[in-house]
């Protein structure tokens, strides 16, 4: 976010060095989404299939008591949980399966929007040639040289897998009487000072004091002073409570 | 204007939007719906503005998840396949198999004329059919369909109930191969290739060896009802699988990541048919091709009923506009 207001208007683009992904949606909003990486996937899927691996279990267990009946419906079973499972999850729990969801991911299209069936089914059936020729490793290869970390399916169908956005608590400011800088700040300052301040109950002490004594000099108070320079200036910036 | 002050503003519009975006997100009506897309934007536009004065980041990540979630449910996608099932069936997809007759017809010479050239060829040399398939496997084929036996298709005497394990046995088996063609045809249509040619062979070498040792007639009685809809799906599932790897090969004046998403739009529609197909060959496979009464000419005149059928359907189905769309 830093990066992108600290840009002044005419200097160029430069990518912020991270992975995030920039969606710009008609009203010239760009919403950043997280997109997922391999390490991550690779768990979740771990989930689903230790998941898919019991209900099955549980399911023929039952289903033998049934005899012949259940040995027609234990095939139906099988096909709908081994190419079914991750699309119906995916469209019906918006885009988490249970592993997703334990891990905290979403299936998204790429335009952020949920994910709907023509693409969650063209996403999983593609799911056999990412197994291919062994364990995903095509899926592997192909999700670690993307850079949102698509697999082949996800290619085909328009889809990323996105880090679900976690509800954010809001930081409790420390105390300082409300002050008005020195000089004028230019946008990335004024961030950067907030941004200290909401952080400071995240920070060491030691670490808060550290970054703060960079600021002394510019400041023009002495280091041990500075941090509470700075929450002032917080404090001013954001204005009475 | 102060940060604060902006907050204390708007904080009862922001409340009541996520009370909003609650009830869209659990697919419930509200009564404010109209008034949704309005709220929005105006969202959108606080958020520009509180990026462009620089508040702090918890207010401005927190307005930004906030118009995330409202653009997934302002922009969502509809489900066109959902919403008209019956103008799919009746028009869209042979319009769509028409459409894409070029790769229709490439997959269906692969997939048929290996069927029939193997056909051919175990029929005239049959000691080749020992070099294409396992023993064993053969001789079950022939326990399967021994005219002495009096039964078709499996070899325990069946019941009703058993044709209900084989209608999902075949659900399973079928619509899994289909699948499979259509999935591998993205390793640029090469695998596509592979699963028709593959399972034309071995249908074909079956069809030739058993006909070659004269149980011709209780094989084709059984097979031609439901291989109508069951040859052909496993020939349309390649030929979405053929689209998919054309757009890799040859993508035109597109990226190739573009093409392969617009072509997979199509073929997956195309897969929906040979579902669709694939439930219908299941049903007829186990409650009408198994039957033993009727007389091996009542089942050719059906078999070859359902033939034209199907080809009349992909043929001319959906040309003129009618009621339903």
């Amino acid at each position: 976010m830093l990066e992108t207001t600290a840009l002044q208007r005419k200097a160029t683009l430069s990518p912020p060095l991270d992975t995030r992904y920039h969606v710009e949606t008609p009203e010239g909003i760009d919403l950043p989404l997280r997109p997922a990486g391999l390490m991550v996937r690779a768990l979740a899927f771990a989930i689903d299939l230790g998941l898919r691996g019991l209900i099955l279990g549980v399911l023929f267990v039952v289903l033998a008591f049934l005899g012949k009946l259940g040995a027609g419906l234990g095939s139906i079973l099988l096909f709908a949980v081994s190419w079914w499972y991750m699309v119906l999850f995916e469209v019906l729990n918006q885009g988490r399966s249970p592993g997703k969801q334990w891990m905290g991911l979403r299936v998204v299209h790429d335009d952020g929007t949920p994910v709907g069936w023509s693409a969650s089914l063209l996403r999983n059936l593609l799911r056999f040639v990412d197994l291919l020729p062994f364990g995903y490793f095509l899926g592997a290869i192909c999700c670690l040289q993307h850079p949102t970390f698509k697999r082949l399916g996800d290619l085909a169908a328009g889809t990323l897998v996105i880090y679900r956005e976690q509800p954010l608590a809001r930081p409790q400011l420390p105390d300082a009487p409300p002050q008005r800088p020195a000089f004028a700040l230019t946008l990335t300052e004024q961030r950067a000072i907030l941004g200290f301040a909401e952080r400071q109950g995240e920070l060491s002490g030691a670490r808060v004091n550290e970054l703060a004594s960079i600021l002394a000099q510019p400041l023009q108070v002495s280091e041990p002073r500075a941090v509470v320079e700075l929450n002032g200036i917080a404090r001013g910036l954001l204005g009475p409570a | 204007m102060k940060q604060s002050l902006f907050e204390n503003r708007h904080q009862a519009e922001w409340a009541q939007f996520s009370l909003m975006l609650e009830q869209l997100e659990r697919g419930k009506k509200t009564s404010r719906i109209a008034s949704f897309p309005k709220d929005y934007r105006r969202l959108c536009h606080q958020l520009a503005l509180a990026q462009e004065r620089g508040y702090s980041s918890f207010l401005i990540d927190s307005l930004q998840q906030q118009v995330l979630r409202g653009h997934q449910q302002l922009y969502r996608h509809r489900s066109r396949l959902g919403a008209n099932v019956l103008g799919f069936i009746l028009a869209d997809f042979p319009r769509l198999v028409r459409e894409q007759w070029r790769f229709v017809l490439a997959a269906g010479l692969m997939f048929f004329g290996s069927l029939i050239g193997f056909a051919l060829l175990v029929y005239l040399f049959p000691d080749l059919v020992y070099n294409l398939i396992p023993a064993e496997q053969i001789s079950e084929m022939q326990s399967m369909y021994d005219p002495v036996a009096g039964h078709l298709g499996r070899s325990a005497q069946r019941a009703a109930s058993e044709d209900w394990v084989m209608f999902g046995y075949y659900i399973m088996h079928n619509i899994g191969i289909a699948f499979q063609t259509f999935a591998s045809g993205i390793l640029f249509g090469l695998g596509s290739m592979f699963f028709l040619f593959f399972n034309g062979l071995m249908i074909g070498a079956v069809a030739g060896h058993l006909t070659h040792i004269g149980y011709g007639q209780t094989f084709w009685s059984f097979v031609i009802g439901h291989g109508a809809f069951e040859l052909s799906a496993i020939a349309l599932a390649g030929a979405a699988g053929l689209q998919l790897g054309w757009a890799l090969i040859a993508p035109g004046r597109l990226p190739r990541a573009e093409a392969l998403r617009l072509a997979a739009r199509k073929s997956v529609l195309l897969i929906c048919g040979v579902m669709l197909f694939l439930l219908i060959a299941a049903f007829i496979e186990a409650y009408w091709s198994s039957k033993t009464a009727p007389a091996p000419m009542t089942k050719y005149l059906v078999g070859a009923a359902l033939w034209v059928l199907m080809a009349i359907y992909l043929l001319f189905a959906g040309r003129t506009r009618h009621a339903p769309e």
